[in-house]
């Protein structure tokens, strides 16, 4: 099964110039955005988007024609904001089309804002960035300079401004309501929900905020048309998606592919993983970035669907952002959970007590654990501190904190205790505490 | 130092983007890093002075991210990532041979951070916010070598081509 290339299309064909504005205008880009712009935003919504049943890339899979038909009617001003904060563990589909494409990501911006009738857009970019900020910039100014953005674009009377913001290093950001705390100008806290921003988003007005990937998809759904869109993937999961493929694979990078297509498909396939480093077996794969539970290298999992309904409801997994890592037979699934651990409890914002008292001390415990200094009561200890997050420990998860991260931190734990409870235990030989 | 007429102007431009103010903060921050090379008191009580609020709540809001040295940190900032994808492709080990490479040298500074969403060509290291993948420690050291020679030029402090 090849690479089904729609959003990453324009970035293969000319991986020279695909950033540039010449590159972009030869092949093609902004001319769907002339045809959104004679159609009626409501009809663009419902007849092209939710037609299309494009669902949110960025990790959640919301309905995106859903997200846009909750703003009040009536209420003005109101913003689009686009989440470019990619930060998820493993996922670089984002960062790559922001520096190689960033004229997609325009023409999506100003279908969207036109059919949502926002006049002010913000490009929120994660600050590491840097190369893509400076694409970003420049393909916004080349478009202004074309009419593309700005006022009366191409002549049909809508206005539109984009102002390319940039973070400064918090993973925390990426979630929405961080987000805007950020573009704020403060620390970067979630809100509590509701209100949605979709009523009191950026400066308490009405926001949307899409990703990346969610927006540089739209010029293909006008392309195409939203009924012919949906005819991609299966089921509720239409359409492509990116997926980050990454760790050990012989060929790890972005591939582009209809939704449904099997794991074992993305892994092996000559066209994409290539299969694993010196034939070795794979002993666990994460998929959906590192919020999701896991998944192991058996064959029920191996041969399940990049279906984002059935995987949640068989494994209790997510698609997430759509990286997929993989990890070998070589590999100590305590010392991959320690880390992710550690990344959660350097990136929880302290807000709420579980999230930031417990990732602490789930990562000392696994620090332990994973370092051959594990007592036999400390899995147990783990699944105490991550029902305190995520009471239950179902997926779906309940939380009791405002935002995901403390309950996606919690995921690792429970695959660990899920898949390799006997290897775990056998690292937790000491029977005396060990200071972590 | 303070920032000079020149950034001044474009301080007053970056606040026009936004409907309000404060907003600005982080774009500020990173104006005062790209001029000073790390974000100092007095910047952020300039920046405070700009957008209308207090010094505390500049502080306040910088404090949070990674990327704002409140210290000065040197010409380079390396940094090596070692989350998951690189933790398994030898990141800890290109880490560990930077610290001990550049422990006495006030020109780099080397840090761990997370995920640089480089996980395709892991393990991978940015200097001054440049990407550099499929890192060894050999090859990290040629090319922070090659920064401080001047054969490659660095962006500044907040990653902005110079």
């Amino acid at each position: 099964m090849p690479e089904t290339r729609l959003v990453t299309k324009r970035l293969h064909d000319r991986p020279d110039d695909s950033w540039t504005i010449e590159g972009a205008l030869a092949t093609g880009a902004y001319d769907v955005l002339r045809t959104a712009l004679d159609l009626q935003p409501a009809t663009i919504q419902d007849e092209q988007v939710k037609a299309s049943g494009l669902r949110g890339r960025g990790g959640a899979g919301f309905p995106t024609g859903n997200k846009w038909s909750f703003l009040p009617e009536g209420s003005y001003p109101r913003y689009l904001v686009v989440n470019d904060d990619e930060g998820e563990p493993s996922t670089f589909k984002d960062r790559m089309l922001t520096e190689r494409d960033p004229h997609q990501l325009l023409e999506g911006i100003a279908i969207a804002a036109y059919s949502i009738d926002a006049h002010l857009a913000f490009i929120y970019i994660r600050g590491e960035f840097a190369l893509g900020y400076e694409r970003l910039m420049a393909a916004v100014r080349d478009a202004y300079d074309k009419g593309f953005l700005g006022e009366n674009i191409l002549g049909s009377g809508f206005d539109l401004d984009v102002v390319v913001h940039r973070g400064a290093g918090a993973y925390i950001c990426g979630e929405e309501t961080a987000l805007l705390e950020s573009l704020e100008g403060e620390r970067g806290m979630p809100r509590i929900r509701p209100p949605f921003p979709a009523i009191e988003g950026l400066y308490a007005k009405p926001t949307v905020v899409n990703n990346v990937e969610t927006l540089s998809t739209l010029p293909h759904i006008i392309a195409m048309g939203g009924a012919e869109y949906a005819k991609l993937g299966v089921g509720k999961s239409t359409g492509t998606r990116i997926f980050s493929l990454s760790g050990h694979v012989n060929r790890p990078g972005n591939y582009e592919v209809e939704l449904g297509i099997p794991f074992r498909e993305l892994l092996y396939a000559d066209d994409l993983g290539g299969g694993i480093p010196d034939g070795r077996s794979v002993k666990f794969i994460i998929p959906g970035g590192a919020s999701s539970q896991w998944l192991t290298g058996s064959d029920e999992h191996l041969d399940a669907p990049l279906d984002m309904d059935e995987v949640q409801q068989r494994f209790g997994v997510m698609l997430g952002s759509g990286a997929v890592m993989v990890f070998d037979e070589t590999t100590n699934p305590a010392l991959v959970a320690w880390r992710l651990a550690k990344f959660f409890a350097h990136e929880s914002c302290g807000k709420c007590t579980p999230c930031r008292e417990g990732t602490g001390w789930m990562e000392k415990v696994l620090y332990r654990i994973s370092h051959g200094l594990g007592r036999p009561q400390d899995l147990d200890l783990l699944l105490d501190v991550g029902d305190n997050i995520s009471p239950g420990l179902n997926a779906p998860f309940s939380q009791t904190t405002i935002c995901p991260l403390g309950p996606s931190a919690v995921s690792a734990v429970v695959s660990l205790n899920k898949y390799f409870r006997d290897e775990v235990m056998a690292m937790c030989a000491h029977d005396t505490a060990v200071p972590a | 130092m303070p920032f000079t007429p020149t950034n001044v102007a474009t301080a007053k431009e970056i606040i026009g983007r936004y409907p309000r103010p404060k907003s600005a903060i982080l774009p500020l921050a990173h104006l005062a890093q790209d001029q000073d090379g790390w974000l100092s008191g007095e910047a952020m009580v300039e920046i405070a002075a700009l957008v209308g609020v207090t010094p505390a709540e500049v502080l306040g809001t910088c404090s949070f991210y990674t990327m704002f040295k409140r210290e000065p940190v040197g010409r380079l900032v390396v940094s090596v990532c070692t989350n998951v994808t690189c933790l398994v492709t030898g990141g800890p080990e290109v880490l560990d041979h930077l610290r001990q490479r550049y422990a006495d040298d006030d020109d780099v500074h080397v840090e761990e951070v997370e995920c640089l969403a480089a996980c395709g060509g892991a393990p991978a290291l940015q200097v001054n916010y440049e990407f550099h993948e499929g890192m060894t420690p050999e090859r990290a050291d040629a090319i922070v070598a090659e920064y401080q020679q001047g054969e490659r030029t660095a962006r500044t402090i907040s990653g902005t081509a110079v």
